[in-house]
């Protein structure tokens, strides 16, 4: 069994941890570097990107996580973590950690009177459509070519995307009570454990 | 039917009032039933639905573990933004300065609030008189972020609060204790924080309001379901909502501390008690130097089991706000007892 951190410097990383432990997962809250030792797995949870950047670069999580991606630490980031681990934002601010090649756009959809909540169909994932919620949600705007759109909206905008061990939603699913997305991040970081 | 499709989509961690909220809302009923009628099953995509609980209460689980920062101007709200606020709250006027200019404390000019949500691209809260459904309407469709419903400002209407339900922006409200909170929840709220006493600098309030919701919420954990109706009598608090705290152990939604947070280690206080996050109001701003105050805040609210940190944090930050004792203060410049 993999061991998964959460990223706990600021946002909903409580909503993510419960949710690894009703699936049985050995989880525990990162707020330092030093907590990323011996983690197969990290999530980065919604949040505010500006603040979760900011306490990152404050107590040198950058080049630990850039390093720790590229020795295959299976990364997840929803809604802020996604724009965490971009490569690039549409926007100026927060300067990303650029884990992953992608290019997101921040508040895609509008303020929080258009928060959403919609189903998806999920490549891959069995059963029903999985519920997404969105809320001050970015969207991808570019991706590279290792890079592959697990979900999209009807207009055809990626909103779930994965490049290998390194994965991307911009709606939390750690708001609902559907675990299959946190069981699918469990088996990434699995494989990388191997 | 309608009624499976209801619970698949509210399910069981969901609150009373958020059920309550949807179904009035009539959204989740409009939207089945036309896909009912289309012919379709479950397994078809749903349209996007805005507006509902779970994105309400949704924004605020974003901004747990963070600052909520008071500001008049975009300026202070750049600082803000700069120094890793999680979202501004956008005021005419400070807490400490409605206190000490006295007359009618109102919501912000609208210009100001679009100045302020055109500087930052966190979330923008704002706050209304108690009451003063307008303002909100207003507020909304300003398109901020989260609205207020506060005590700091005075009063529109002193028997009753702003039917929250009906507006597609979430809510967050002030509390002194459990009763208070879940009728607020009742009326719609989808983020609770305690009131403290706003613009004195002094905790001593904060920490009064959050240890009485705590060991109420614990009280209430442990009764047996023959109490609690007469604890819904007591609190004057929904009983549907003191059933679900005696099943869950917690509140259905985010609650942050408010009112007296002037230094990094009050905030740590708070949270070691159990908040969620912080507000603060007065005591960025009327600081020596706010930059500087805001962003060690910021440190030791993320960092707040660790005291070396905090200390860190604490160090060379100049003269925090002025504070005043609130236990000399008169009753009439209390505002943690506005709110009904």
């Amino acid at each position: 069994m993999p061991k998964i951190g959460v990223l706990a410097v600021q946002g909903d990383f409580l909503e993510h941890r419960q949710a690894l432990e009703r699936i049985g997962v050995d989880v525990s809250e990162v707020r330092l570097p030093a907590q990323l030792d011996g983690l197969d797995g990290l999530i980065i949870p919604g949040g505010e990107s500006t603040t979760i950047v900011q306490l990152l670069d404050i107590y040198g999580f950058r080049d630990i996580l850039k390093e720790k991606a590229s020795n295959g630490l299976a990364i997840w980031g929803t809604c802020a973590g996604m724009i965490v681990i971009a490569n690039k934002l549409t926007d100026k601010r927060p300067d990303p950690i650029k884990l992953m090649d992608i290019e997101v756009s921040r508040n895609a959809f509008g303020r929080q009177v258009d928060s959403f909540e919609q189903d998806l169909d999920v490549t891959g994932m069995e059963g029903d459509p999985f519920h997404a919620v969105f809320i001050r949600a970015p969207v991808v705007t570019h991706m590279g070519k290792d890079v592959e759109a697990i979900a999209k909206l009807t207009d055809g905008r990626p909103v779930a995307v994965q490049q290998g061990h390194l994965l991307a939603t911009s709606f939390h699913p750690e708001l609902t009570e559907d675990t299959r997305f946190h069981e699918y991040f469990v088996r990434i970081a699995t494989r990388g454990s191997d | 039917m309608i009624v499976n499709l209801e619970r698949r989509r509210y399910n069981a961690r969901e609150s009373y009032s958020g059920i309550e909220a949807a179904v009035q809302a009539g959204k989740v009923y409009q939207s089945l039933k036309g896909k009912l009628h289309g012919g379709t099953d479950m397994a078809v995509d749903i349209q996007a639905e805005t507006g509902t609980w779970k994105v309400k209460v949704g924004l605020a689980q974003m901004l747990k573990g963070g600052v909520i920062m008071d500001v008049v101007t975009a300026d202070q709200a750049k600082i803000a933004e700069d120094a890793g606020a999680c979202a501004v709250m956008a005021l005419e006027r400070v807490p400490s300065d409605i206190r000490k200019d006295g007359g009618v404390a109102r919501m912000s000019d609208p210009t100001k609030i679009e100045e302020i949500i055109n500087a930052v691209t966190i979330p923008v809260m704002a706050k209304a008189r108690i009451g003063h459904f307008v303002e909100s309407q207003v507020l909304q469709a300003l398109g901020v972020d989260y609205i207020d419903e506060s005590e700091v400002l005075t009063p529109a209407d002193e028997n009753n609060h702003i039917w929250k339900h009906d507006f597609k922006v979430p809510f967050v409200c002030g509390c002194r204790d459990l009763g208070e909170a879940l009728r607020r929840i009742g009326e719609g709220a989808a983020m609770i924080r305690t009131k403290g006493e706003a613009g004195t600098g002094n905790i001593v309030e904060a920490v009064r309001h959050a240890r009485t919701v705590m060991d109420e919420i614990r009280r209430i954990k442990g009764m047996s379901q023959d109490e609690l109706m007469s604890t819904a009598r007591d609190l004057k608090a929904p009983f549907e909502l003191i059933k679900e705290i005696h099943q869950t152990g917690k509140l259905p939604v985010v609650n942050f501390a408010a009112g007296g947070i002037a230094t990094p280690a009050d905030a740590a206080l708070m949270m070691q008690l159990g908040v969620d996050g912080v507000f603060v109001g007065s005591g960025i701003f009327k600081s020596d130097n706010p930059a500087l105050m805001a962003n060690a805040i910021v440190k030791a609210t993320t960092h707040y089991q660790d005291p070396g940190i905090i200390a860190d944090v604490s160090r060379g930050l100049g003269a925090a706000m002025r504070g005043l004792e609130v236990a000399t203060m008169d009753a009439k410049d209390r505002l943690a007892s506005r709110g009904w």
